[in-house]
């Protein structure tokens, strides 16, 4: 595979196309970025020209200004665009509204950067769509066999059931502003729950650019205006730092739940004093990791970030070849 | 078992003894017979199985899991049961059947030990990963949910509701699964028969005197004083050949105190405190907690803290029930008692003689030589007084002695739980001590999350905020030296010697006195200052 490594190179900036000239979800400033998704580690602002989905440059906006790059090029799923003979395609990945695997074909090579994805529904983003490779650049945030999510609606069903039990307390959910907020909110709404859900003000801009995309999200309320009793019984959409923040004082005798992937281990749950930890993640488990490196068979699979030495392990034994590129600076994210 | 195991799980998060109420009452009302009950069981320790070695499920996990997989993720996740319950791989042909917990636990009751291997992985291969982890919890015997077994006699109290003495009062001739018991609750059945011998009774418990109100309101010839021992309080049954010791929550203790169970040679109910002595002499308490840290205990264990029980009342004498006879009658009947029944390890809790409270006040603030210097402080009981159970407010008093106070300086302060959780409401506390170089520097003696008012937790949480040097987690480091700090005036019971603390202190029930927003922080106490009060006399 030594054409792979001529077209990607682990840079200092990021992961670097060399013929293409870019660098895709650069760390720092650079010229040409090409960016999978929206969350803050991925997407920064200050890159000269900018090219990812319509929604996620949408969301760069929300998050940092109009001027946020010196220039963006909008792609639809599918539409490919050329970079110096590189061409380049972003289609789903099935992690948040607008998150997009970035597809290098070039030489007869295909290369997939899956950026951050998932396996499973979820209703306020397109599905992840299999790309055959011969090198697929994954994600390893779970790469551990203890991380296997559970099923999302049954885990939405304990935090109705506790809303039932404990009437009087506010249910203060922790949840990532981009993405996770809107789906917890989504699958509140298919599980039945149709009474206002109250929001921290860190989320209404997303909530709204969600909403324009075609998200329904149903009644919504912020979370500053009702009187204090007020809140007994509410479902509160927060941050997951403002659970512990003093911002929380103003709920009665709140009921801190936060919805992540890293709830699986009860000592992350317990550090962060979570009362109800709901296992629910925008990344790929271990389970569907494995899975998409079975489907997809490529020549090598890369790994970028996260836990890395399992699925190395994983891989031999399966006969799958595959390095870490140790990309550094895409942070434990707190919502994943 | 589904919600079962989804109850240890809220349980196991919840830390607010209401919220644990709420959880167990509304399971205990959604969950049907038998399930219930060995839940029940399963959570009053009941179901004692210790089946699962550590080394059995490791056995387990290795045969289905790479081994190098398995490291990784146990290095992870730092728990044998939780990482084989989250990483346990199914087998693809696993029926989809989830076992109730009645089969899991009848199975286990007719499995011989070879068994044990297959059934577990069978059931880890039908669970999910909460499943599989309350099933790992079940048979490795111990829940560690912040259960106790009083907690969940009181969340069944709730079911209908009732006095969860009436609970403790039968609950010795109930059994798992409990139907009786529940088919009362909700109102199907008679009240279940408590005529079984070697129950245990409700205990009589007492207010905590409130020295302006108090001996105004009543006066000294009412009342008789004892000692209050720094023991625990128990319950010594021998009825019909049934002998029991309960603590005062109606826990049977029995099986660590052989000792004690095999000299009850009387037939009737003796409530008193269970102390260790040696040569007539009332030991430390840590003496005591050496017998109460083991579940069995071995021959030199018993033999090194002997122990014993000094008798506070009989509320049964042969098959007289003396419960609604005065004290003064049955103070009588229990010194005959004890006379009669010639058991070193059963002695008598002397009266304190007083002529009015001022004198009593006197024996409080300087107890005579001997054992007096170890209690607690003394308790009052009205002559009068029938063996009411719970805590009337009037007949029994407790009057502590005054606590030990000591002037430390806040170091660390930790997050709370539930409504205190945005708040830092846990402190750890340090006293100056001098260290390696020289230099005094602050050791940590104590840690205390209660004595002061919100308004209070309000300012103490302002200042550790704006007082951080160091962030570990839900801890901060507060900034604490010579020239500044916060003195917390801390009170406590007691102090002893502990090789886990780098102090080598320890100090029981502390609690912050006053805030000392006034006192340099040089001017707090030296560790040696709680050193000279381990070697006198009463705290020791």
């Amino acid at each position: 595979m030594a054409i792979a490594k001529e077209l990607l190179r682990p840079s200092p900036a990021g992961l670097c196309c060399v013929p293409g000239d870019f660098i895709i979800d650069p760390v720092r400033p650079v010229a040409r970025a090409v960016i999978t998704h929206g969350h803050g580690d991925h997407a920064r602002a200050g890159h000269g020209a900018v090219l990812a989905t319509r929604e996620t440059l949408a969301i760069m906006e929300a998050r940092y200004g109009e001027g946020f790059a010196g220039a963006a090029q909008p792609v639809r799923y599918g539409e490919t665009t050329s970079h110096n003979g590189v061409e380049v395609t972003l289609v789903p990945a099935g992690h948040v509204l607008g998150s997009a695997q970035i597809v290098l074909r070039w030489k007869g090579l295909t290369a997939v950067v899956s950026g951050d994805y998932k396996r499973r529904r979820d209703p306020t983003c397109a599905p992840f769509e299999p790309v055959p490779c011969d090198v697929f650049v994954s994600e390893a945030t779970f790469g551990l066999p203890v991380f296997c999510h559970p099923d999302d609606a049954a885990e939405i069903a304990k935090l109705l059931k506790s809303v039932d039990q404990f009437p009087e307390r506010a249910h203060l959910v922790g949840a990532y502003a981009l993405g996770k907020a809107q789906r917890i909110i989504c699958l509140l709404r298919e599980a039945g729950y149709d009474r206002p859900i109250f929001v921290h003000g860190a989320l209404v801009a997303l909530n709204a650019l969600y909403e324009a995309h075609g998200v329904a999200l149903g009644p919504l309320a912020p979370a500053t205006t009702e009187a204090r009793e007020g809140f007994g019984g509410a479902i509160v959409l927060a941050p997951p730092d403002s659970l512990a923040d003093r911002w929380s004082r103003r709920f009665p005798d709140p009921l801190p739940v936060f919805a992540s992937g890293w709830m699986r281990v009860r000592a992350r749950a317990r550090q962060r004093h979570v009362e109800l930890p709901l296992v629910i993640s925008d990344h790929a488990d271990w389970n569907e990791l494995t899975r998409t490196f079975q489907e997809l068979r490529p020549e090598e699979v890369w790994l970028t970030h996260g836990e890395e030495e399992a699925l190395l392990r994983w891989a031999s034994l399966n006969d799958i070849s595959a390095r870490a590129l140790s990309l550094v600076d895409y942070g434990e994210e707190e919502g994943a | 078992m589904r919600a079962f195991s989804r109850l240890l799980d809220r349980l196991a998060f919840t830390p607010s003894r209401n919220g644990k109420l709420t959880l167990m009452r509304d399971y205990f009302r959604e969950t049907p017979d038998p399930e219930r009950g060995w839940a029940l069981a399963s959570l009053t320790g009941a179901l004692g199985f210790d089946v699962a070695k550590p080394s059995v499920i490791r056995k387990a996990i290795e045969s289905r899991m790479d081994a190098q997989l398995f490291a990784l993720s146990y290095d992870y996740v730092g728990d044998l049961a939780e990482t084989v319950a989250l990483a346990w791989p199914k087998r693809a042909d696993a029926g989809a059947v989830e076992p109730e917990l009645s089969e899991v636990v009848d199975a286990l009751q007719s499995a011989l030990r070879h068994d044990v291997q297959g059934l577990l992985e069978s059931w880890l291969d039908a669970f999910d990963a909460d499943g599989r982890w309350a099933l790992l919890k079940l048979l490795t015997g111990g829940l560690r949910v912040g259960v106790s077994a009083r907690l969940a006699k009181q969340a069944l109290a709730a079911l209908r509701p009732v006095d969860v003495g009436e609970i403790e009062e039968l609950w010795h001739g109930q059994h798992p699964p409990y139907e009786d018991l529940f088919a009362w609750l909700e109102g199907r059945s008679e009240k279940p028969s408590r005529a079984a011998p070697g129950r245990f009774r409700p205990v009589m418990l007492a207010q905590a005197l409130d020295e302006v109100v108090d001996l105004e309101k009543y006066s000294a010839g009412d009342y008789a004083a004892e000692w209050k021992w720094d023991g625990i309080r128990v319950q010594a049954v021998s009825e019909q050949g049934v002998k029991r010791l309960f603590s005062r929550t109606g826990d049977d203790i029995g099986r660590a105190f052989p000792d004690v169970i095999s000299s009850l040679a009387f037939e009737g109910v003796i409530d008193g405190e269970l102390l260790v002595v040696r040569d007539g002499t009332v030991a430390l308490f840590s003496d005591l907690q050496q017998r109460l840290n083991r579940k069995s205990p071995d021959a030199k264990t018993i033999a090194g803290f002997p122990a014993g029980i000094r008798a506070y009342d009989l509320l049964l004498d042969g098959d007289t029930d003396l419960r609604t006879l005065p004290f003064r009658e049955r103070r009588a009947r229990l010194e005959k008692f004890v006379a009669q029944a010639r058991n070193p390890r059963l002695d008598l809790s002397p009266l304190v003689a007083f002529d009015n409270w001022t004198a009593l006040a006197a024996l409080r603030a300087a107890p005579p030589l001997g054992d007096a210097q170890r209690a607690e402080g003394l308790m009052l009981k009205r002559w009068d007084a029938i063996y009411e159970a719970g805590r009337p407010k009037g007949p029994w008093f407790k009057w502590k002695r005054d606590p030990r106070l000591v002037d430390a300086v806040l170091m660390y302060a930790q997050r709370g739980h539930g409504k205190r959780s945005s708040y830092y409401s846990d402190f750890t506390f340090g006293v100056w001590r001098e260290d390696g170089n020289g230099e005094r520097a602050l050791t940590p003696v104590g840690k205390a999350y209660f004595g002061f008012t919100d308004e209070e937790l309000k300012e103490l949480d302002r200042f550790v905020r704006n007082n951080t040097t160091e962030r570990f987690g839900p801890v901060r480091a507060v900034r604490a030296n010579r020239d500044f700090g916060l003195v917390l005036e801390i009170a406590f019971e007691g102090l002893q010697r502990s090789a886990r603390h780098k102090s080598g202190v320890a100090m029981r029930f502390p609690r912050i006195n006053r805030i000392r927003w006034d006192k340099p922080s040089r001017e707090a106490d030296e560790l040696a200052t709680l050193e000279r009060m381990l070697v006198e006399g009463r705290t020791e």
